[in-house]
């Protein structure tokens, strides 16, 4: 493997360093589900609501999230906003602040299927058995919309992995990112190190996203009825 | 907002545009390609190739274009295969969109009730008739939907092109705001331009949707 | 038993080590309308199956014409074409139209021309009263008329024997008598059918034979359906066919 730059992994704290890089992209990725998962609650019951201006808004924001490239976004809030406003704002909170805007549509878009995949007859059923709405929602619609959207919020998480590698392209310092400094700084002894440090990054992102979807793909398969 | 400015840029955009374009539509195309082989491959249980293709899928699902990229385009290289920055492009959407096309349209087939390909043998046609005649055409038509959004998906990843030096709208926007400072300008013209890109896809797929709903259940 | 044309021979058939059917043999003559009832569970859906080869068979064998119907044979295409099914409902191709699902088959797997095949379609379609239907989706037909679309497109193989597996036990009740109309008619006609039903009295109408099955054993047989269903001879039978009756 001396050629193919693996090597050049276990020099020093290379190895580490990568690492280091990755969970940026994993921290990033859980604080921004767990707002997402939050705020898309609320917006998915928002949704449900029949209140016309409520729902055209809900709708121009999920298509402006379902066109705009992450990057853009990325781009807008990093750039574009600081200089607007003149505030400064870290990469880190811009990537917090697009990948939140971005999992809160995805996730109130799930929890408005979910909760309109309820059946009626389960409403009207609960409410003939003498329920009030409180008891209903909390016993009844809750545990059944909870299945459902376990698997589909777990799905978030490794999308949401897989786009923070985005971050880099507004100077933050992640895996990859980690990754070409190591290549460079051993440009000469190991020029071939390219390819064995890409490869490595292309595997733990691998590693990591695939047994949370693997997962995912498990409960929906348990909990299907 | 300046409009000299946004004039004077819009040429660049336009390439940009065109280059994005292109390179997005020959992806997109080499994923459909790419995906409706595996999903040959599985349905037909091939051996061997559906073990392969059962890995790639899960490989490139779960890793993010950016890092596909950087693989075909800086590793690739060192082991003395050399693509052209378009090409890898190219074939990194494709590969990605592949495993993404392959999903969707082997979930249609999976919606496909059983009794359609019993009823199909039952009439004396083999797997090969049974496939194209009876269960192909409806798991296409019920993956449409599908398919374009993973066609704006695709289109949508396109934006990270710009790391492997192509000078798609993201590179240009940010190319003119670290040479000239117009910020806004040039967000603006990013923004235009990627909705001029995308709306058209997303408002098809919105219809097509609405159509095939009413085929199913309306009459 | 030179005029059978459909030997079951001993199958034997198991989903998982869970038997369906057991040593079950039965001669089926050419002409012959065979009506099978039992309890639900008790293997005559998966009778009809076997038959054409929709699921494998552990032991036994089944001839038609003194072939063996085996579903890995080079020739099942060929003797499924025989062999005609309708199922209990939602088999119609709802991409195609009724004239299209009808003639698919003889033109992909008989190499007909569309022409001829087309025009036994439209005259098949007449006799079940649903000429005017041909260019519609099977969505846009009712429940009844689907299972007259597919018991034409069944027919348009010009099988040597028909099976009908429950094809009224998805049906709305005032759609029922239309599909056994012409179940009764083509009964007339000569053909040799196979009816898996719970409706009795159309049982009794059309059989000219009775198989009571139950555990995926035949537990009685009946060449006289009248006497069949007034006096059955085992108990089993007189006490399935009790909870057809509502008496207090």
């Amino acid at each position: 493997m001396q050629n193919m730059g693996i090597d050049v992994l276990f020099k020093g704290r290379n190895f580490l360093r990568l690492l280091g890089g990755l969970w940026v992209a994993v921290r990033i990725s859980l604080i921004s589900v767990a707002i997402s998962i939050v705020l898309g609650i609320l917006m998915g019951m928002l949704m449900t609501l029949k209140n016309r201006p409520v729902q055209i808004l809900c709708r121009i924001y999920l298509e402006i999230v379902r066109i705009m490239p992450q990057m853009v976004l990325l781009f807008i809030v990093y750039f574009g906003t600081t200089r607007v406003f003149g505030w400064n704002l870290s990469a880190e909170y811009a990537a917090i602040i697009v990948f939140s805007f971005w999992g809160t549509a995805e996730m109130g878009d799930l929890v408005r299927g979910s909760l309109i995949s309820i059946p009626k007859i389960q409403y009207e059923s609960a409410r003939a058995l003498g329920m009030k709405e409180g008891t209903l929602f909390r016993h009844v619609i809750l545990p059944q919309t909870v299945r459902r959207l376990i698997p589909l919020s777990i799905n978030l998480i490794t999308r949401m992995i897989k786009t923070t590698s985005l971050v880099m392209m507004i100077g933050m310092v992640e895996v990859l990112k980690v990754a070409q400094q190591i290549i460079e700084a051993n440009r000469k002894s190991s020029p071939n190190a390219a390819f064995g440090v890409f490869f490595v990054v292309f595997l733990l992102y691998f590693l990591i996203c695939w047994p949370v979807s693997r997962a995912a793909v498990y409960l929906e398969k348990r909990w299907a009825e | 907002m300046d409009p000299g400015v946004i004039k004077s840029y819009l040429p660049l955009y336009r390439d940009a545009l065109l280059l994005t374009l292109r390179i997005g539509w020959q992806g997109v195309l080499l994923a459909f390609i790419i995906g409706f082989l595996c999903v040959t491959a599985i349905r037909f249980k091939v051996p061997v190739v559906r073990v392969i293709v059962k890995g790639y899928i899960e490989l490139f699902r779960n890793t993010p274009l950016l890092v596909q990229l950087f693989f075909l385009y800086f590793a690739l290289p060192k082991i003395g295969i050399r693509l052209s920055p378009e090409f890898c492009g190219s074939l990194g959407l494709g590969l990605l969109g592949g495993a993404y096309m392959a999903e969707t349209f082997r979930s249609g087939l999976d919606n496909i009730p059983v009794i359609q390909q019993e009823s199909a043998e039952s009439l004396g046609m083999n797997r090969l008739q049974a496939f194209r005649y009876v269960i192909l055409p409806q798991a296409v038509a019920s993956s449409v939907p599908g398919f374009l959004a993973n066609t704006i998906f695709l289109l949508k990843e396109t934006s990270v092109f710009s790391t492997i030096s192509l000078m798609d709208l993201m590179f240009t926007a940010k190319d003119l705001i670290g040479m000239y400072a117009k910020t806004i300008e040039c967000l603006t013209l990013l923004v235009v331009f990627y909705l001029i890109m995308l709306l058209p896809v997303s408002i098809l797929g919105s219809f097509v949707e609405r159509r095939l709903r009413h085929a199913e259940y309306g009459d | 038993m030179d005029n059978a044309l459909l030997r079951i021979e001993h199958i034997e058939k198991a989903y998982d080590e869970h038997g369906v059917i057991h040593d079950l043999n039965l001669v089926v003559e050419k002409g012959e309308v065979i009506v099978i009832i039992g309890p639900s569970g008790c293997g005559k859906s998966t009778l009809l199956r076997c038959i054409n080869a929709l699921e494998d068979i552990q032991g036994g064998q089944i001839l038609l014409d003194g072939v063996p119907v085996k579903r890995d044979a080079r020739n099942i295409s060929a003797m499924r074409q025989k062999i005609g099914m309708v199922f209990q409902s939602y088999d119609l191709f709802p991409h195609k139209t009724v004239l299209d699902n009808i003639t698919l088959a003889p033109i992909k797997v008989q190499k007909r021309t569309r022409k001829d095949a087309e025009e036994e379609a439209v005259a098949l379609l007449d006799r079940v009263g649903l000429a005017d239907r041909r260019d519609d989706y099977p969505r846009q037909l009712s429940g009844g008329q689907k299972q007259r679309v597919a018991i034409v497109r069944a027919l348009s193989m010009h099988p040597e024997i028909l099976l009908l597996d429950e094809i009224t036990a998805a049906l709305d009740p005032e759609m029922v008598r239309e599909v056994l109309d012409v179940v009764l008619t083509l009964a007339r006609s000569g053909i040799t059918m196979l009816i898996v039903t719970h409706e009795m009295s159309f049982a009794q109408a059309i059989a000219d034979r009775v198989i009571f099955l139950e555990n995926g054993q035949i537990v009685e047989e009946s060449r006289d359906p009248a006497k069949f269903f007034t006096e059955p001879e085992t108990p089993r039978a007189k006490e399935f066919l009790r909870t057809f009756r509502y008496e207090r």
